[in-house]
């Protein structure tokens, strides 16, 4: 009986390595298969018309630069509206809510992240597009800055668990020594919890980032896919175009190994750089930043 | 129980391999009693399909087709890479798509088998009533920019178009922005809204006074104003679309819907191509706002 049980054992452990270890294959795999499908349109396709601000593939136009800013642009706005919304929620939950409050609130925020983007893309049309041409009186509610609230929305549930995650670590004892010196509720958080738990909080905003980022069907149904060049300060009021969206909505019809079809997987590889470097940033952050409290608790 | 496990592992193994190779036996030899017909495509077409095939399913129950859209490139694709039996297609195959199909062993077979005519559709609110068709091109290329310019109000022109991989889309680039002319490199203003699906527009043309759109004729619902259109030839005859405009040739804005095949078509999918041809199924090409053809 002993010797099957070390046997299972053996097994079971032998079979987790396998897992772990295949999320690294996985990886590899999808590097090696975009490389291998995207890299020949950089000799297909001069660099002077991938550089170019027209995208309109039927014609032979593979400007990119007007998706890679409007992805960047509607991922910007985004974050900046799931900012405070993500971290002021997680500091309520984890610092000021009472314990009942928070037992209703965490299971409606974990909802809101379960909600499919294109059930909130559908609302996005029916309300928030209308909504925001009458109100900000411009010619079309599909921009944007439409996308960047729905974005925003579908970032928020990811921003505020990890972050209230990482308050949660923070020792009590760091809490009580704040108050017990005289700084109130808001100092303490402020200048205390908020601080010692920086490396969490940065990764929740990364992790919201690369959501935003990757986020396809409710950018594609409101933003309205204008492959415009953003570089007015306007251009947030009006349509644009993003990465994901011109992927997902021409990779369909492509003909397999043709033009068109490498440069939508050069996309691909600009897009998955994008979030290696978001994620490079966020791992050198919270690394850097635990080994400064590490040194304030030694 | 290690025995146990290991029998379980290739239990499962066993009947994943069982359902493989029963998989290719019924691919080699079709089953006689139930035929299956696999048909994808043009959006545009997508609701014709389904009422002809459910149509054609009641009359001969021994037959199962699926239908699905994504549009016309899509289907031709999947034609090419042999998942499909009958692609749907609001334009005539690519010269380059041919020739992946031929590469690819087969000789797509082309059959007409109904018209459409592509609508322009504004907000009801909006005072314009007709364009020609040179306004008209001029708007989607961007020369145009406000509906002042064509006797509407002072409204900055929002342009809705369907997404590239629509045959609706390469159609009205070819016979409205270039006007049929095949040197003409105009393209859709860079600012053009491109929309994933035929109910967008139509949404965004039902909220949006100063929107302007189309799509096929079968697509427009009651909440919309579809625009009269006059041809170069006669500036001022303007013509609303029809069945009878589009029989007629009086409405410029038509096309022929296709369905292309993998090779000449047999058995099955001859007895379902011819039964299209019949007054049965081409009335339902009617009821569907869409014109039946007179003759094959």
């Amino acid at each position: 009986m002993n010797q099957t049980r070390k046997h299972d054992d053996q097994l079971i452990n032998s079979v987790i390595r396998i897992t772990g270890y295949s999320s690294i294959l996985f990886v590899l795999l999808i590097l090696f298969f975009l490389l291998r499908e995207g890299l020949p349109a950089l000799a297909s396709t001069p660099l002077k018309t991938l550089f170019s601000i027209r995208w309109y593939p039927i014609e032979g136009y593979f400007g990119i630069l007007p998706l890679i800013l409007g992805s960047i642009l509607v991922t910007v706005v985004a974050t900046l509206i799931a900012l405070p919304f993500g971290i002021g929620a997680a500091v309520y939950l984890s610092e000021v809510a009472p314990p009942w409050i928070r037992d209703i609130l965490k299971p409606i925020i974990e909802i809101l992240a379960g909600i499919p983007s294109v059930v909130l893309g559908f609302i996005g049309i029916l309300v928030f597009v209308p909504f925001i041409r009458k109100f900000l009186d411009i010619p079309t509610g599909l921009t944007a800055f439409t996308g960047a609230i729905l974005l925003g929305l579908i970032s928020i549930p990811t921003i505020v668990s990890v972050a209230e995650d990482a308050l949660n670590t923070v020792p009590n004892s760091y809490r009580q020594a704040s108050l017990a010196l005289g700084a109130t509720r808001w100092q303490t958080i402020w200048d205390v919890t908020l601080p010692a738990a920086k490396s969490g909080v940065l990764t929740a905003v990364m992790l919201g980032i690369g959501r935003s980022m990757g986020e396809t069907m409710a950018v594609m149904m409101v933003t309205g896919n204008a492959a415009t060049m953003p570089v007015h300060l306007n251009s947030l009021f009006a349509p644009i175009r993003t990465m994901t969206a011109t992927i997902a909505s021409e990779m369909g019809e492509v003909a397999a190994g043709s033009q068109h079809y490498q440069v939508l997987f050069l996309i691909g590889i600009v897009l998955f750089l994008l979030s290696l470097v978001i994620n490079i940033f966020a791992s050198l952050v919270s690394t850097k930043s635990r080994q400064r409290s590490e040194r304030l608790l030694s | 129980m290690v025995y146990m496990r290991r029998f379980l592992v290739i239990l499962i193994i066993l009947i994943l391999t069982a359902g493989c190779t029963q998989r290719s036996t019924t691919d080699d030899t079709p089953i006689s009693q139930s035929e299956y017909i696999e048909n994808k495509g043009s959006d545009t077409i997508v609701n014709l399909a389904l009422a002809w095939a459910e149509r054609y399913q009641q009359i001969n129950p021994g037959v199962r087709i699926s239908v699905t859209g994504g549009g016309s490139g899509t289907g031709i694709t999947a034609l090419i890479n042999k998942t499909v039996d009958i692609a749907n297609a609001s334009r005539q195959i690519k010269p380059e798509e041919m020739q992946a199909a031929i590469a690819a062993g087969l000789s797509p077979q082309e059959f007409i088998i109904a018209r459409d005519a592509i609508a322009v559709i504004v907000n009801p609110s909006n005072p314009v009533d007709h364009l020609t068709l040179d306004q008209l091109s001029k708007i989607y290329s961007g020369e145009i920019n406000n509906w002042s310019e064509v006797g509407g109000e002072d409204r900055t022109i929002v342009r809705l178009s369907r997404e590239t991989n629509s045959g609706t889309h390469v159609y009205f680039l070819e016979s409205v922005v270039r006007k049929g002319n095949s040197d003409d490199k105009t393209i859709f203003a860079a600012d053009t809204l491109l929309l994933p699906s035929s109910e967008g527009i139509i949404a965004e043309v039902r909220d949006n006074p100063n929107a302007i759109g189309y799509d096929g004729l079968g697509y427009i619902t009651e909440e919309v104003k579809i625009l009269g259109i006059s041809s170069p030839e006669q500036p001022d005859k303007y013509v609303i679309p029809s069945a009878e405009t589009v029989s007629n040739n009086e409405y410029l804005i038509s096309r022929n819907l296709y369905v292309y095949t993998q090779n000449k078509p047999t058995g099955a999918i001859k007895d379902y191509l011819d039964w299209i041809f019949t007054p049965e199924a081409q009335n339902i090409v009617k009821e569907l706002g869409f014109v039946p053809i007179q003759n094959q």
